[in-house]
């Protein structure tokens, strides 16, 4: 067995003895343990990389894809089966340093944040359990198990989400999470379902293949039948889509994401901000050549759900005060970008330049949000609340919070040099030569981006004076705090500079990509000036953002409403599905299927108490049913003999 | 003898037989039920010679049926009686109803 | 033809199926008895139409002159015999009744249909043959059944008197 499957093995094993024995036995040596073993699959994962991108990985100038591990578990018929294995190709690799590290700084992070909690060693199980279900997610070599590692990961998230269990909110947040991804699955269960019948396969690449060949039968079924005038191709594609939007907060699938932030930031930083909510993009990266190539009406649907929930959470951004709320709408505007990069791609060479970026962008912005969630936690940590309120002149007490913070807003504006700007650039351009529109949406969009993060930046860092009552209280932080926080700032600033067009693209074949400053100039004079409006508003005490915003009265309002969405859902449920549909159910099996079987009980209650009345003790009963009986008999015998 | 057809007597041991069935199934008392059980014992005794005398009268077989049955009735009663008198002594009353559980 | 012969065996067996009837119907227990005990002599009278004298002396003294008796002992021992029995359920007398009624008519038909071949050959009925016959061991001997009945009887008698002791000597 290859020792690949070490990357795997070492996180679940972390959280089977942490688990089991860690509230007992282990107590702080769980996050010891825990953090040991991600650190041992971010090595394996970084020397893996490496041995693939530099030295095996390509054949004929192209990098394919390695199956070190293959596995079959379960077999249906001779050419249906159901395989565990692990998949190396550039995303998977690339997913793979991405959760190992980020999981490393998170595990790093949590030994001072979540010291002194009376459930450490649960937590530490939790997130070792979270690490192993989204590796197992990256590296599946089929539609399946990425099905059951996709499940598994949200079980992790609802636990996590949940870890507070005492306070109402975070249960009541786990639970949404969990049921809004668990409804989007449906769709995704629908979808595996129709590709897999029609390819006759569950394997990637037999889904890849067969749907790419123009020529293969399984295409010319999958297209010619058809389900309400849409070819059951798009059909499939289109709810394994849904299944991917569940989980990567899309619209309308977005509401679980914000109350989310109920969990451990530590939590909200590992993966609602780096990896379980970029499993849909993965899951759309992992079908892109089906998409791409067989049904580009379905990646127009991708593209246009992704920008659009890219701009309505940023323009909800700009009205929220719970400074993890602003980062969770940050994180569902930015997975809108990765998505509609996806989806203005097209499939080989500079028509790839879409997926690249948007696998780009990925890697970019997995490093600076949880960066970014890493100093929300610091601060919060800091004044004890999450409102913006009350913090503010801030800059003095957390001096390396500050200047980390700084970095990753710039980051994430796509300001020039730091890495936000080389993935962000690359996705204005790919939609630019797509889709006008797409592309000034995107835009808007990012110069929006910057206002608000900014708007946050001096929110904490600058309005009003020091904060004074704080600086008594304990310091910015313990070591293991803050050196995730400087790994990552420096991540933010460098990640950039990488060539990532060499490594991963669409076919696998590298691509150059450069810069183009003229075509920069726009998006980068509208990030500025989103800058400018923030010192403006924000950088000293000033009521001017409210004058601002009652001009805009209720479109404000709605807006720091979150446009209402939830209470249209609560309406959708409790209204209509629960009173037309559920009760009536209820009804049904309460009356009718319990009445049935109590029937069914009282029936041979009475049958028994009538024949039990033949048992009375009476010797005179007895003999006379005895006679009855025996002349019965008599009379049957006689009609038989015919003699009567 | 042959003036009264077989079937006469057999019809009068008949009659005497449920009318002894009668007797046992509607009686309370213990004693009556006995005395009923006692026209049975008598109607097949009837019966037996009744056969004996018309059908084989070259052999005894049913007087010596009959001979035995009475000697056998009386055994029977008296042990009988012993019980209920058994029963009479622990329960205070012979009514068959009351006696309808095998616990005391 | 209507003889003497023909008339008495009438008369005898309206005789005793009336006393049977007021046997298990009468509602005082003493009366039943004696009704009980004209039944018997009915029979009695019965067996000796037919020219069977042993038998009816045997019928005479043990049913009459030991069972009966021994049921007016019991009665006496156990009950107040000039008080009423207590009466049985309507219904379940409707129903004995009606079973009982049922089933003579069953066992008639099925005799009224039976054609017996009777032969008019007499019995030997002397008192020399059977006491010859009770006791030998041949083909047609009842030594056996005899021994057997002389067995039962002793643990007739043994029973009973295990059952109806009141104090076993020896013990409280």
């Amino acid at each position: 067995m290859s020792p690949l499957i070490l990357i795997l093995l070492l996180p679940f094993l972390s959280f089977v003895i942490s688990g089991l024995w860690g509230r007992k036995y282990l107590k702080n040596l769980a996050g010891i343990l825990s953090t040991t073993t991600v650190l041992a699959s971010f090595v394996i994962s970084v020397t893996t990389a490496y041995r693939y991108f530099f030295v095996d990985g390509k054949v004929a100038g192209k990098f394919v894809a390695q199956y070190p591990v293959d596995f079959k578990w379960l077999e249906f018929t001779p050419d249906l089966s159901i395989h565990l294995g692990i998949l190396i190709d550039p995303i998977s690799v690339m997913m793979l340093l991405v959760v190992t590290f980020i999981s490393l700084m998170v595990h790093i992070y949590s030994l001072g944040y979540m010291k002194g909690e009376e459930r450490y060693a649960t937590y530490y199980s939790f997130l070792s359990l979270f690490t192993f279900s989204m590796l197992g997610l990256v590296v599946a070599t089929n539609i399946f198990q990425t099905y059951i590692f996709w499940e598994l990961v949200g079980v992790s998230s609802f636990l996590l989400i949940g870890f507070y269990y005492s306070k109402p909110s975070a249960v009541a947040a786990s639970k949404k999470a969990f049921i809004v991804t668990r409804f989007a699955d449906l769709g995704f269960l629908a979808g595996i379902l129709i590709l897999s019948y029609y390819s006759g396969s569950l394997e990637f690449k037999d889904i890849i293949a067969r749907y790419t060949d123009s020529s293969s039968p399984h295409l010319q079924a999958a297209i010619s039948s058809s389900f309400l005038g849409v070819s059951a191709l798009s059909w499939g594609l289109v709810l394994v889509f849904i299944g991917g939007a569940g989980k990567s907060a899309m619209f309308p699938l977005h509401v679980w994401l914000p109350d989310a932030m109920e969990g451990p930031t530590p939590v909200s930083a590992l993966i609602h901000a780096a990896t379980m909510v970029v499993a849909g993009v993965y899951l759309v990266a992992r079908l892109f050549p089906v998409y791409a190539i067989s049904c580009p009406a379905a990646l127009h649907v991708v593209a246009v759900v992704g920008v659009f929930s890219s701009a309505f959470a940023a323009l909800i951004a700009c009205t929220q005060t719970d400074i993890k709320r602003v980062l969770a709408y940050s994180t569902m505007s930015q997975i809108g970008f990765m998505m509609f990069a996806l989806g203005v791609s097209g499939y080989g060479g500079e028509a790839g330049l879409g997926y690249m970026a948007s696998m780009f962008h990925l890697f970019t912005h997995a490093i600076f949000k949880a960066l970014l969630f890493l100093c929300a936690g610091t601060v919060i940590h800091f004044v004890h609340s999450n409102e913006i309120k009350d913090m503010g002149g801030l800059k003095k007490s957390l001096p390396i919070t500050h200047i980390a913070f700084l970095l990753a807003c710039l980051a994430i504006s796509g300001i020039p040099p730091f890495s936000g700007f080389f993935s962000k650039e690359e996705i204005l351009t790919a939609a630019y030569h797509h889709d006008k529109l797409i592309f000034w949406v995107a835009v808007v969009t990012a110069g929006l981006t910057s206002f608000y993060m900014f708007r946050l930046f001096f929110s904490i860092f600058y309005r009003g004076e020091e904060n004074t009552h704080a600086q008594s209280h304990h310091g910015e932080g313990t070591s293991s705090m803050l050196a995730p926080q400087i790994i990552l700032a420096f991540g933010s600033v460098l990640a950039g500079l990488i060539p990532f067009g060499k490594f991963v693209t669409s076919d696998g074949v590298g691509l150059e990509a450069h810069t183009d400053w003229n075509f920069s100039l726009l998006p980068i004079a509208l990030s500025s000036t989103g800058i400018l409006f923030a010192i403006y508003f924000f950088m000293k005490d000033n009521d001017k953002a409210e004058v601002l915003a009652s001009k805009f009265g209720s479109v404000y309002i709605s807006l720091k409403r979150k446009l209402y969405i939830d209470e249209i859902y609560e309406f959708v449920t409790k209204r209509i599905i629960f009173n037309l549909i559920a009760q009536p159910a209820a009804w049904f099996d309460k009356n009718i299927v319990d009445g049935f079987i109590n029937t069914i009980g009282k029936a041979t209650q009475v049958f028994s108490l009538t024949t039990s009345v033949w048992q009375s003790g009476k010797v005179q009963a007895y003999s006379a049913w005895l006679l009855a009986g025996t002349l019965v008999v008599l009379i049957m015998c006689l009609y038989y003999l015919q003699l009567l | 003898m042959n003036s009264i057809p077989l079937i006469h007597f057999l019809i009068v041991s008949t009659a005497l037989f449920f009318i002894g069935v009668y007797g046992f199934f509607t009686r309370r008392n213990m004693i009556t039920m006995l005395m009923s059980i006692e026209l049975i014992l008598n109607s097949v005794n009837i019966n037996f010679v009744a056969f004996n005398k018309y059908l084989h009268p070259e052999s005894n077989d049913g007087l010596f049926f009959s001979l035995f049955i009475i000697a056998i009735a009386a055994a029977e009663a008296a042990v009988a009686i012993a019980i209920i008198i058994n029963l009479y002594r622990t329960h205070s009353t012979i009514d068959v109803e009351d006696a309808n559980e095998m616990k005391l | 033809m209507m003889d003497a012969s023909v008339i008495s065996f009438y008369v005898i067996s309206a005789f005793l199926l009336t006393f049977g009837l007021m046997a298990v119907t009468a509602k005082k227990i003493f009366r039943s008895a004696i009704w009980l005990l004209f039944s018997l002599v009915g029979i009695a009278s019965l067996y000796f139409w037919m020219d069977l004298q042993f038998l009816a002396a045997v019928q005479i003294i043990v049913y009459i002159g030991g069972i009966v008796v021994l049921i007016i002992f019991s009665i006496f021992l156990t009950q107040d015999s000039g008080s009423a029995l207590p009466r049985a359920i309507k219904s379940r007398k409707i129903g004995a009744a009606l079973l009982s009624v049922f089933g003579f008519g069953i066992i008639a038909t099925l005799l009224a249909r039976t054609a017996f071949i009777e032969t008019t050959t007499p019995m030997d009925v002397e008192m020399k043959t059977i006491g010859f016959k009770m006791l030998s061991l041949g083909g047609d001997g009842y030594a056996l059944p005899f021994e057997l009945v002389s067995i039962l009887l002793l643990a007739a008698m043994i029973g009973c008197i295990v059952i109806a002791v009141k104090n076993i000597p020896g013990k409280p």
